[in-house]
């Protein structure tokens, strides 16, 4: 077997795996509270990539950075995440509210709107053409792990790493802060939270703020590792961050990492081992498969319907 | 639609008669077209039906042009593929994201079956036989797994199979078959299959356009009768039970779970055969005739016309359609943007002072940016305007940059804003602010959107999606729903 091929493979997995799973939990995190699909979410994650970008582009391009590459790479993260948070609440204030007792189906067309006209918004402001981060211009892509057949550039490190201080710092916030006791009691139950005093509103504005902040720093890291940025990245990846969600158990926060990071793996896996035109093919195999034989979800807990 | 308060002497709101008597109520309208409606109402659907394919039918004998009788089957195909969504969307309340698969599985199957792909020339009424069928069928093993569950889980697993389906009939074109050396051609890959037979029954080949046109419109008649059949039997009423309430519908033992797989697979067969009908009037499929912006065109004449409605997303497919051609060309897009700018001021702001104050602020506002603009920047009035009829009218009032793109495109971030502004102003704060939003808005149009019509439908499109869930989510003819409190 060849050992240098898995494991690149693997290291492959974990980082597009780490990015599903934050792409994951906004999805998980909204619908956890909401029960709302919000399909727009891969659209904030694209916008995110666009933000970081553009950050790129004032410290003068990826061939004449004008500060410290780690600084930069700070400040993408948190322009890219502080932009996508205020759009995800704009998203939720002006299409979502105003159907909150609407039938089940209406946010769910106004959401496919959303993501619509977002993806049509980045197509006529940056254009149809790739945009590159290049990072390979200011970063040494050589430096990195190399020990026997590992071999993680340090970019790939620093995504990881930044992707799980993220995830942790979600699991803190949510278990131990005032507004993550807020947010379960919503999720539990959205009118029994009222009545305790919890704003509800209030929660809902934060979960989405929370939520598409860290699908913004998905989409930067998505950029630094495969380059790539155009306006149709936000679909696909979209559509995998909620395979992950589900097969994680939907509205479950470590589910959705769980789910990730086994998306992701086996996303990496399949390209290199079986087939690298039809690996969204088998990822959707694995979503159809876990919905016949558990419908809840790896972590989910199956739900009782209320009357 | 205005909910009707509770008359003095009439049921309360929310009671069990006020909930049975509301169609009642919201049929009774006011003002001066009562009496066209009443009229209206009163006629038989086969009446309206027919006046519809029968007018539909004279195009040919109107217009010589093959652009327009072309333009006219997209719009029969485009009323098919809303009438087969509506099912799924507007009756049982499911929402189908992968209806433009299976409306592409049904093209390509056709094509397999009816050209020199396999060399296999199937008469086309068993062809499209076969279509339907295994297009239902498709549709009942996607709707299986999905079956248990939410409506959610159903959207995301039909999203997943249409982009599945973009990937198969991309990819497909190099296949290794186990019983084949080499890798097998089935779906042409990018280049798609070219060369399918024309449609022929019973020794009558369609050939021109225009027999295309009344061939979908015959295929057309059939399906509304038949929808209309099924809208009135009691699986149309179980599916609306469906849609109100599922669970409610599962206590008074409606086989739920049946009742949601038949919906999903009428769509299907409907979407597949409608598919046939295109692949023979194209002569050929491609991938990317069934991507994603289909998809949001089809739910956006569903949702326009009314979901739920069979006038009604008849009705949607046509607006839709004749607008989203009408975009293609600079000077019809910028007539289409006025009139609709001025329809929307006539039917939402009253009273007429305050529209008439709106109108003409709106002229002066432009003419002062104008002279503003060129006195402090004369490059911001120096672009071109493209051309076309009125263009001469708007030299002078709206501001034409040189560098059209990235002004236009900050213009477009503004307006957006603008717009969100607008929604959560009240009184006379929106009125002063509706005056410099509208001239954004004829400032992007004329520098952004009209150069890119195939953007700007999209995004129109998305916008119109959103704005109708919120303000009118029944549409233009759908019946509002009752709320029961």
């Amino acid at each position: 077997m060849d050992w240098d091929f898995f494991v690149q493979q693997l290291v492959n997995g974990l980082t597009l795996g780490s990015v599903y799973a934050l792409i994951a939990l906004g999805y998980t995190m909204v619908y956890g509270i909401l029960k709302l699909l919000n399909f727009a979410h891969g659209e904030v994650y694209m916008m995110g990539a666009f933000a970081g970008f553009g950050v790129l582009s004032l410290f003068g391009g990826a061939l004449g950075v004008t500060i410290n590459v780690v600084v930069l790479i700070g400040l993408m993260l948190a322009v890219a995440m502080i932009g996508t948070g205020f759009l995800g609440v704009a998203i939720e204030r002006f299409a979502y509210r105003p159907l909150r007792n609407a039938p089940r189906i209406a946010p769910l067309i106004s959401a496919l709107g959303v993501s619509f006209f977002l993806q049509s918004s980045a197509l006529l402001l940056f254009g149809a053409d790739f945009r590159s981060y290049e990072t390979y211009e200011y970063i040494d892509l050589a430096s990195g792990i190399h020990w026997g057949p590992l071999n993680i550039s340090v970019v790939r490190i620093a995504v990881i790493l930044t992707a799980f201080a993220l995830m942790f710092g979600l699991t803190l916030l949510v278990a131990r802060t005032r507004l993550g006791k807020a947010m379960r009691a919503t999720a539990f139950d959205r009118e029994a939270a009222a009545m305790q005093g919890i704003d509800v509103d209030r929660v809902i504005v934060a979960t989405f703020f929370i939520g598409s902040a860290l699908a913004g720093a998905a989409g930067v890291m998505v950029g630094l590792v495969f380059y790539k940025v155009y306006h149709l990245m936000g679909f696909l990846a979209g559509l995998k961050g909620f395979t992950a969600a589900v097969v994680g158990g939907i509205g479950s926060i470590p589910g959705a990492m769980l789910g990730g990071l086994l998306i992701g793996l086996s996303e990496a896996f399949i390209t290199g081992y079986v087939s690298s035109t039809f690996q969204d093919v088998f990822v959707f195999s694995i979503l159809i498969v876990l919905l016949l034989v558990r419908p809840s979800g790896l972590l989910g807990k199956a739900d009782i319907q209320k009357v | 639609m205005s909910e009707v308060e509770g008359t003095p002497e009439g049921p309360k709101i929310g009671v069990d008669e006020w909930v049975a008597r509301s169609e009642e109520r919201s049929g009774v309208r006011g003002g001066r077209l009562a009496p066209l409606y009443a009229r209206a109402e009163r006629l038989p659907w086969w009446a309206l039906l027919a006046a519809a394919v029968g007018v539909s039918a004279l195009v040919p004998f109107i217009s010589s042009s093959d652009y327009v009788i072309r333009v006219a089957v997209n719009t029969v195909l485009f009323a098919l593929l809303a009438l087969g969504l509506n099912v799924v969307v507007g009756w049982a309340g499911l929402l189908d994201l992968g209806f433009v698969a299976f409306y592409g599985f049904g093209a390509y199957l056709y094509a397999l079956l009816s050209s020199s792909q396999f060399d296999l020339h199937f008469p086309a009424l068993l062809s499209v036989s076969i279509v339907i069928v295994s297009s239902a069928l498709l549709g009942l093993l996607l709707g299986l797994p999905s079956r248990r569950l939410v409506g959610d889980y159903l959207a995301i697993v039909t999203l997943f199979f249409a982009q599945i389906y973009v990937v198969l009939a991309t990819n497909a074109d190099r296949i290794t078959l186990p019983w084949n050396d080499g890798p097998t051609d089935i779906s042409g890959g990018p280049n798609g299959i070219t060369d399918i037979d024309p449609i022929s029954i019973l020794g009558y080949e369609f050939g021109s356009t225009r027999s295309y046109l009344w061939l979908s419109l015959g295929v057309f008649a059939v399906v509304v009768v038949a929808l209309q059949f099924i809208n009135h039997s009691r699986t149309g009423r179980a599916w609306r039970a469906l849609r109100e309430d599922s669970l409610a519908a599962e206590l008074m033992s409606m086989p739920v779970n049946r009742l949601k797989l038949l919906a999903f697979m009428f769509g299907a067969a409907t979407a597949g055969l409608t598919g046939t009908i295109f692949a023979s009037v194209q002569l050929g499929v491609f991938p990317q005739n069934f991507d994603l912006p289909l998809l949001i065109t089809v739910y956006a004449m569903v949702i326009l016309g009314g979901a739920g409605s069979i006038p009604g997303v008849v009705i949607g497919a046509i607006t839709i359609n004749v607008s989203l051609e009408l975009l293609r060309e600079p000077a019809n897009a910028r007539l289409l943007f006025y009139v609709a700018i001025g329809l929307g001021l006539v039917t939402l702001v009253r009273p007429w002072r305050k529209l008439a104050a709106i109108c003409v602020g709106l002229v002066a506002f432009g003419i002062v940016a104008y002279q503003l603009a060129e006195w402090l920047r004369p490059a911001w009035v120096s672009g071109t305007i493209e051309g076309g009829r009125f263009a001469g009218l708007l030299d002078g009032w709206v501001i034409h940059p040189v560098d059209s793109t990235h002004l236009g495109n900050a213009g477009f971030i503004l307006l957006i804003v603008a717009v969100l502004a607008l929604t959560e102003l009240r009184g006379i704060w929106r009125s002063i602010l509706l005056v410099p939003t509208l001239y954004l808005a004829a400032f992007v149009w004329e520098n952004r959107l009209v150069v890119e019509p195939s953007v700007t439908r999209i995004l129109l499109l998305g916008a119109l999606l959103v704005v109708l869930m919120s303000w009118r989510p029944q549409g233009l003819l759908g019946t509002s729903r009752v709320e029961i409190v």
